[in-house]
Formats: C-alpha cells, sequence, structure tokens
C-alpha cells in the first residue's frame, strides 16, 4: 500500500514537472502544462502525507 | 487536544535548551540536507527574483554574483557556526547568556522577534497577492509604502489572521505540511520558469543566454530603482542569512550535528532555494514585464498564477504561509523567553496581530533586499562576538564565558560592541554613501576588534572567579 501510494505521489510530481518541458519542446500547449500541474498537485497532496511524514 | 500538541511541540523546543546535545540526539547528513533544502525555498524566493530583475541586474552579474555569493554562504556556515555548534553543542541563546548575560540575551531576543514579526508580515503580504486574484483585487506596486486599495488590507488581514490562528493551534501539522510542501514547490519554481521560456524567445537551449541578458536581466533598473552589480548580488547572496551562519542563529541546529563539515549541508539550501529559485522566479517576472509593458505592479501571486496557473498560485500561498507560520512562532517563542510566565498562545496571538498590521504595508514587500540585509546587520555582531569570544580570547589570555564566570547579567563590553559596531556601519552608510548590502563585512571586523578590545579593558577591572 505505501508502495502505491509513492508512486502515486511521484506521478504527481513527474506532473508538476514534465509538462513544463513538453511546452519547452513545443510538444503541448501552455494550458495544457496548468492543467497538468494541478493535477499533480493534488496527486502529491493526497497521497504524500499518508507517508512522508512516517518516513520523517 | 491541539493546546496539549503545542505543549508538547514546546517541550520539544526546549529539549537540551540548557544543556549540550547528547550524543544519543546528534543526527546525521540527510536530516541536514532536507532541513536546508526545505528552509531556502520559500515565499521570500518569489520576493527576491524579481526584485533582482527589477534592480536591473545583468545576466553575467547574477549568474556569477550568486555562485559566488551563495559560496561564500556555505562557506561560512561549514567554517564559522558549524565548528562552535558541534565544539559546544549549545544554543545561540545559551551560548550568548553565557558570554553577554542574561539581561542582554534578552534584549538579543527582543530585537530578533520584531525582525521575524516583519519578515513574517512581508510573506503574508506575498500570499495575499495570490488570494487577491479571483476578486480581482488592485495590487500594490514597486513605488507603494502604504497601503493602495480597502481589498488589499482585507486579503491581508485575512491572511494574516488565519495564519495567526493557525499557528496558535495547529503549529505541528503547519510544519509537517511545509516538509511535505517543499519538493513540490521547488518544481512548481523550475516547471513555470521552463514554461514560459518559449515566450520570452528561447526555443532551444542555445538561444537562453541571449534572451537571458536581452530579455530577462537586462542590465537596465526599472523606473525608480536602483542599479544592482555584480558585487550588490555576492554581498547579498553571501548576507542575507547573515544571522544565521555569520550570526550564529543556527548553532542552535548544528548542534545537532554529528561533524562540523555537516556545515557544508547548507549548500543544498543555498544553490536550490537561492540559486535555481531565484533564477525561476526572475523569469517569471521578466515575462510579466514583458506583457505589462513593464508595469510598476509587483505582485507574486499574479506572476505565478499567469505560469504556472492555479498550481502557481497555489505555491505562492503555500510558500508565504509556510515561510510565515514558523516565523511567527519563533517570534513569539521570543518574546515569551523575555516573560516566560506569558501564556504561549497570548504571546503568539499578539505576534500575529503585530505581524498582520505590519503585512497592510506593501513596502516590507517592495524593500525586502533592504530588510533582509538589516535584519543580518543588526545581528550579525554577536556572531562576530561568539567567534571571538570561543577563539581568540583564550589565547589572549581573557577569560571565555566572561558573564557566567562573574555571573553578571549584563556584559557592558558585549553590549557596547553590539551597539557601537552598528553605530559604526550606520555611520558608514550615511556618511560614505556605502549600501546596506556591503556593510556587513566591515561591520564584522569592527564588532570583532571591539569586542577584544573592550574584554581586554573590562575583564582587568573584575576579580574572576576561579
Amino acid at each position: 500500500m505505501q508502495l502505491l501510494l509513492k508512486y502515486i505521489s511521484f506521478t504527481g510530481l513527474i506532473l508538476t514537472i514534465v509538462p513544463s518541458i513538453l511546452v519547452f519542446l513545443n510538444i503541448i500547449e501552455i494550458e495544457s502544462h496548468k492543467q497538468l500541474m494541478i493535477l499533480g498537485t493534488i496527486l502529491w497532496f493526497c497521497t504524500s502525507p499518508l507517508w512522508i511524514n512516517k518516513k520523517v | 487536544m491541539k493546546t496539549k500538541g503545542i505543549v508538547a511541540h514546546l517541550d520539544h523546543v526546549d529539549e537540551f535548551e540548557r544543556v549540550p546535545v547528547p550524543k544519543s540526539n546528534w543526527k546525521s547528513w540527510g536530516r541536514f540536507l532536507g532541513m536546508y533544502t526545505g528552509e531556502h525555498t520559500a515565499g521570500t524566493e518569489f520576493v527576491i527574483g524579481p526584485l533582482f530583475v527589477a534592480h536591473g541586474v545583468s545576466a553575467g552579474d547574477l549568474v556569477f554574483g550568486l555562485l559566488l555569493g551563495n559560496l561564500l554562504a556555505v562557506l561560512s556556515w561549514a567554517f564559522l557556526c558549524a565548528p562552535i555548534a558541534v565544539k559546544n553543542r549549545i544554543t545561540l541563546y545559551f551560548q550568548l547568556e553565557k558570554i553577554a548575560g542574561s539581561k542582554l540575551t534578552m534584549i538579543y531576543n527582543l530585537v530578533n522577534a520584531l525582525m521575524f514579526c516583519f519578515l513574517a508580515g512581508s510573506m503574508i503580504a506575498v500570499s495575499a497577492t495570490a488570494i487577491g486574484i479571483p476578486f480581482n483585487m488592485d495590487m500594490p506596486s514597486l513605488t507603494d509604502f502604504y497601503p493602495n486599495s480597502i481589498g488589499w488590507i482585507i486579503a491581508v488581514l485575512a491572511v494574516g489572521s488565519v495564519t495567526t490562528v493557525v499557528t496558535i493551534f495547529g503549529y505541528d501539522k503547519v510544519s509537517s505540511f511545509a516538509n511535505i510542501a517543499a519538493p513540490w514547490m521547488i518544481l512548481v519554481f523550475i516547471a513555470a520558469a521552463i514554461a514560459v521560456l518559449p515566450e520570452l524567445g528561447v526555443h532551444s537551449l542555445s538561444d537562453f543566454w541571449t534572451v537571458a541578458q536581452e530579455k530577462i536581466w537586462t542590465g537596465v533598473p526599472l523606473v525608480g530603482q536602483s542599479k544592482f552589480t555584480f558585487w550588490h548580488i555576492m554581498f547579498f547572496a553571501w548576507f542575507c542569512n547573515m544571522a544565521m551562519h555569520i550570526g550564529m542563529a543556527d548553532l542552535s541546529i548544528l548542534r545537532y550535528a554529528k561533524k562540523w563539515q555537516y556545515g557544508f549541508a547548507s549548500a543544498t539550501g543555498m544553490y536550490v532555494g537561492h540559486y535555481i529559485a531565484w533564477l525561476a522566479s526572475g523569469i517569471l517576472y521578466a515575462l510579466f514585464l514583458q506583457e505589462s509593458n513593464f508595469s510598476q505592479e509587483f505582485a507574486p501571486g499574479q506572476v505565478a498564477f499567469r505560469a504556472a496557473g492555479v498550481a502557481g498560485a497555489i505555491c505562492v500561498i503555500i510558500a508565504g504561509w509556510t515561510t510565515a507560520n514558523p516565523t511567527i512562532y519563533r517570534a513569539g517563542l521570543a518574546f515569551q523567553a523575555i516573560r516566560p510566565k506569558w501564556k504561549t498562545w497570548k504571546v503568539t496571538f499578539v505576534v500575529g496581530m503585530i505581524t498582520t498590521l505590519a503585512s497592510c504595508f506593501p513596502a516590507l514587500v517592495m524593500k525586502l533586499l533592504n530588510f533582509v540585509a538589516l535584519y543580518g546587520l543588526i545581528l550579525m555582531p554577536m556572531g562576530a562576538i561568539i567567534l571571538m569570544d570561543v577563539y581568540l580570547l583564550p589565547r589572549l589570555g581573557l577569560r571565555s564565558n566572561y558573564a557566567e564566570v562573574v555571573q553578571s547579567s549584563f556584559n557592558l563590553g558585549a553590549a557596547l560592541t553590539w551597539v557601537i559596531s552598528l553605530a559604526a556601519c550606520f555611520a558608514m552608510n550615511i556618511i560614505f554613501n556605502i549600501e546596506i548590502f556591503f556593510l556587513g563585512l566591515p561591520g564584522w571586523f569592527i564588532a570583532a576588534l571591539l569586542f577584544v578590545i573592550f574584554s581586554k579593558l573590562f575583564q582587568k577591572k573584575h576579580e574572576l572567579i576561579a
């Protein structure tokens, strides 16, 4: 379960950073990047609290 | 339940307050790497990077100034602060009390607490610039000193009140929330900057340097702003955390380190927060300037929203909030040290209200560079005093920890050192027009020299207790 949560959290971080690179490479529009960032933000904040503080 | 949490937290804060940290509680590298990265990627970064652009720094001056200034900051942590921290393993306050006496330490606490209030105030104002976006609020401009609209005051009061209440009731949760937010915030900074590069004309990596010089860090200050050079950037990067490294505030943190070399862990904070994040926020602001025809408006929330949408605005709110929250809490603790019988929540409430009122003034944000430099400068002489006391006084046949030795609550030598060295810095500023960013270095040498002289004078006149 913890492993799954971590995968989801890291997917959230990937969705935060990777779309910007795709905008830079002219593969997606900036508006798509903004929407994917929101999704990434939601994934990160919904799952990371369930494991990150336990790690600390 | 919540109150119990605060009490528990306070108990934790009190841990090893007046004794050296035992070996069983020393921490590993990883804790310091994480702590420094999180601590130095904060709400202030959304202001400092853009202000460099506003002050017309050139691309080369910024890149190399930050490289060298941050290196000097890391070396200051590693070679000045960390060795004393692991040698004595006590807090800054206890170390100061031994040297300067309890009453002078109390005055230091008071000054420190006031500085914390203003710093937290600027972060509340930064968050308010994001909160105001859905309400189409009039944002403050670079030259604003007083609040520019009722909407601004309402937004600031709302953010300040919520921040204060959360600090009172849920400090622990905010602290762990800040840990969670840190890696995401860093990525938002970087992602937002990368995404807007094509709009600035960067379509491949080879374009970057040309665009950086011509459109981002152009070397031309905005109207009403002074011109920043390589030296401004280098000294600002070195001294913006002067209170922490040269001023020795991080003795309280690094005393948990196994080895003095852990001071180098500060490099993560400097090169992620004070390098990448400053460059990234500068890029975002350059786009805003380009699109707004060099508007004087200065609203980090709007700038981040433009580049990263809702996630960017949330990032500004969280960055400001997670910086303001512990800062208000620390200020409360510092005030409480003056009157330990005061209730924690009452002190925090009063501090929060002072902070909120201060944050109504946009000048706190617009003049953040000057304020941060002033903050370091005011607390720096105490760092010079500690360094001289630990290393030089014993070699000169003088006593270290003089206040403790003679059981004095007020070391006049330390007090005069503090006041005169700051007066000398003030005089250099007024008479020779030396800007505040450059005063820390001569000020440190003046403070060190004065403390040795006063120690020689005053220690001779007293009968030392063996």
